[in-house]
């Protein structure tokens, strides 16, 4: 295939890789801050996956110290990079073993809210008419509800887990991905190659998922990218709210632990800046690789 | 005028919408929403005649038109837990709550739109790459770690501000206005606005930094630079005053989107707001006063958003009325 081919997605197979795909996957190279936002979803993602190896403690276990006392509030050093809590727990096992939430939370509600963002954009823009209507309308709804007190509400009445918060992001946050693939989806519709698929007969169905479809991936892509940031986010805050897991490890977890056991009058900042720092790369890291797909797919913005 | 009328029916929709939805969340809860109410000693004949008490005998539809009814009244039952009338609670705090919003909201759209402006005007100096990504920071941010981190350092360390609340201990006012106007009030503000003012100030500072961007390459500024005037006048007097308008729109937008997420700021700071009233709310089942503070934010956004849709219109002239084009 021609290196600078026109967006004709090949018709043979779904599984080549069209001209927006090869672009899409090339694009981190050329762009920094979506090189940098790449960069750091890796390193997270081999924490999580090497958290075993990288803390040996577990992060709930209570410790003590030679002597037999329990080892509260311990300065950090070289036994405990980051000290210890007031009930004598590895915070730096914790902030570690709080990369396997985070990601959880983050990668389970950037799946939800992009895969449906992505159908009910591609379905309202395709068809139009009531279809379109009602989705759209369903989706003013999601959007006119308050975010952070409906999470809460949510969680704090259906109980509070893990997948309740992400049930509640998911819920919220799809309407923002379907708006703009669809509006997307709407230009794409009146291209000459999707005119041509219609004529020789191909279903409404084929044109949408093969020809459309992989047109949109970068949004849908995007839009995934910023769902991880706001979910982890957004689980930290109903966590520390005090509506979080309370079996699971997070960085909410540890900050609403820290702000209630007083660390913050005590000073104890390796407690309570390292998970926030966490967040923020993590968040920081979506908005990276968002500009850069917008810089590369929306051509009105490029160069600024 | 027309146009203003659509704007509103459909905010206005989209607000019964939310109450719609909040009624029958709290009604299909699980357990009755009396169940906090309903003492473990009453039989079941006074357990029914305390159902009928609250119209829950009644079905569901009709429940949800006396729950409609007595909403646009302003009726919101009485809170489990204070025993008191929701809405009495919820003017109480309600002040605290807007204060906190437009104080932060103001402070971090002028500094936004200020340093904005700047940062357009530096544009491909060392400057501009390290303040874009710093921006992003703080927007990446999440604001109850901020308020932790400036709690830390410039109350407990520094002793600069009190730790929380929005009052000291032992303070009398003779009326809720005499206490808002008092300097106590002020100095425990400070440290929630400074908080929510950093983690509002990117939105305006990245849209103004855009804004001035593109207009600074648009015909009247060409023209503007032409007639020979000063590029001070030009970025003063034409670019910043075209590229202000979708950030004054952002401004109205914003007050109903922080309300909803000073939740977390008015925990940390203990500040006696509406956002920490739903939380408290949830956490005990007090279900009608958590609806009730859940509507007021709700009830808030909406408006909002109606006076965005209003501002765009009258800001903006190059949107054309109602006029398709």
């Amino acid at each position: 295939m021609a290196e600078r081919a026109e967006p004709v997605a090949s018709t043979r197979s779904s599984w080549s890789l069209s001209p927006v795909l090869r672009r899409m996957v090339a694009m981190p190279l050329k762009d920094p801050f979506a090189f940098t936002g790449i960069l750091i979803y890796v390193l997270f993602a081999l924490v999580a996956l090497f958290a075993d190896q990288l803390a040996p403690i577990d992060p709930m276990e209570i410790l003590f110290t030679k002597a037999g006392k329990l080892a509260a509030n311990v300065p950090p050093g070289a036994e405990f990079p980051l000290g210890t809590t007031n009930l004598g727990r590895d915070i730096y096992a914790q902030l570690v073993y709080g990369t396997r939430s985070a990601l959880a939370v983050g990668l389970s509600a950037a799946i939800i809210v992009s895969t449906v963002g992505t159908i009910v954009g591609l379905v309202a823009g395709y068809f139009g008419g009531a279809t379109d209507a009602v989705l759209m309308r369903i989706a003013d709804m999601a959007l006119s509800l308050p975010f952070l007190p409906f999470v809460i509400v949510l969680t704090g009445f259906l109980g509070a887990s893990t997948s309740n918060i992400v049930l509640a992001v998911a819920l919220l946050l799809w309407p923002n991905s379907a708006r703009v693939i669809r509006s997307q989806v709407l230009t794409l519709r009146e291209r000459a190659y999707v005119e041509a698929a219609r004529v020789t007969g191909a279903s409404a169905w084929r044109i949408l998922f093969v020809h459309i479809a992989p047109n949109i991936l970068p949004l849908s892509f995007v839009y995934a990218a910023i769902a991880i940031g706001w979910a982890i986010i957004t689980e930290a805050s109903v966590s520390f709210l005090g509506f979080g897991d309370s079996g699971s490890v997070s960085w909410g977890m540890m900050l609403q632990d820290a702000f209630a056991s007083q660390a913050l009058s005590r000073g104890q900042y390796a407690w309570f800046v390292p998970p926030g720092i966490c967040i923020v790369l993590i968040v920081v890291a979506g908005f990276f690789i968002s500009r850069g797909y917008e810089e590369v797919f929306m051509p009105r913005l490029r160069g600024r | 005028m027309r146009l203003v009328l659509g704007r509103f029916t459909h905010n206005a929709l989209a607000l019964l919408a939310v109450t719609t939805i909040l009624f029958f969340m709290f009604r299909l809860m699980p357990g009755t929403p009396l169940a906090a109410f309903i003492n473990e000693n009453l039989n079941a004949d006074q357990q029914q005649a305390m159902l009928e008490q609250f119209g829950l005998d009644k079905p569901m539809w009709q429940q949800y038109f006396i729950y409609l009814a007595n909403l646009l009244q302003g009726e919101m039952g009485l809170s489990f837990f204070q025993r008191r009338p929701v809405m009495t609670i919820l003017l109480e705090v309600l002040p605290n709550s807007v204060i906190l919003t437009l104080t932060s909201l103001i402070i971090a759209y002028i500094f936004g739109v200020v340093a904005g402006a700047w940062l357009a005007w530096k544009r491909g100096t060392w400057i501009e790459r390290a303040a874009v990504p710093a921006v992003l920071a703080t927007r990446a941010a999440p604001e109850f770690w901020i308020g932790m981190v400036l709690l830390a350092v410039l109350s407990f360390n520094a002793g600069w501000f009190p730790s929380g609340g929005a009052s000291s201990p032992g303070m009398a006012y003779s009326s809720n206005w005499d206490r808002i106007f008092s300097l106590d009030y002020v100095h425990h503000l400070a440290l929630p606005v400074l908080t929510l003012a950093l983690y509002l100030q990117g939105l305006p500072l990245l849209l103004m930094r855009s804004n001035m961007l593109e207009v600074m390459h648009e015909e009247f500024v060409t023209m503007a630079r032409m007639k020979g005037l000063s590029e001070w006048r030009i970025v003063i007097g034409h670019a910043a005053r075209n590229a202000l308008l979708p950030v004054v729109t952002a401004f109205a937008l914003g007050v109903g989107l922080s309300m909803g997420g000073n939740v977390v700021i008015e925990t940390v700071f203990s500040w006696p707001g509406i956002g920490r009233l739903l939380v408290q709310a949830v956490s005990v089942h007090d279900y009608p006063l958590a609806q009730g503070a859940f509507l007021m934010i709700a009830l808030v956004l909406a408006l909002m958003n109606f006076v965005a849709d209003l501002l765009y219109m009258v800001l903006d002239p190059r949107v054309s009325h109602g006029r398709k084009g």
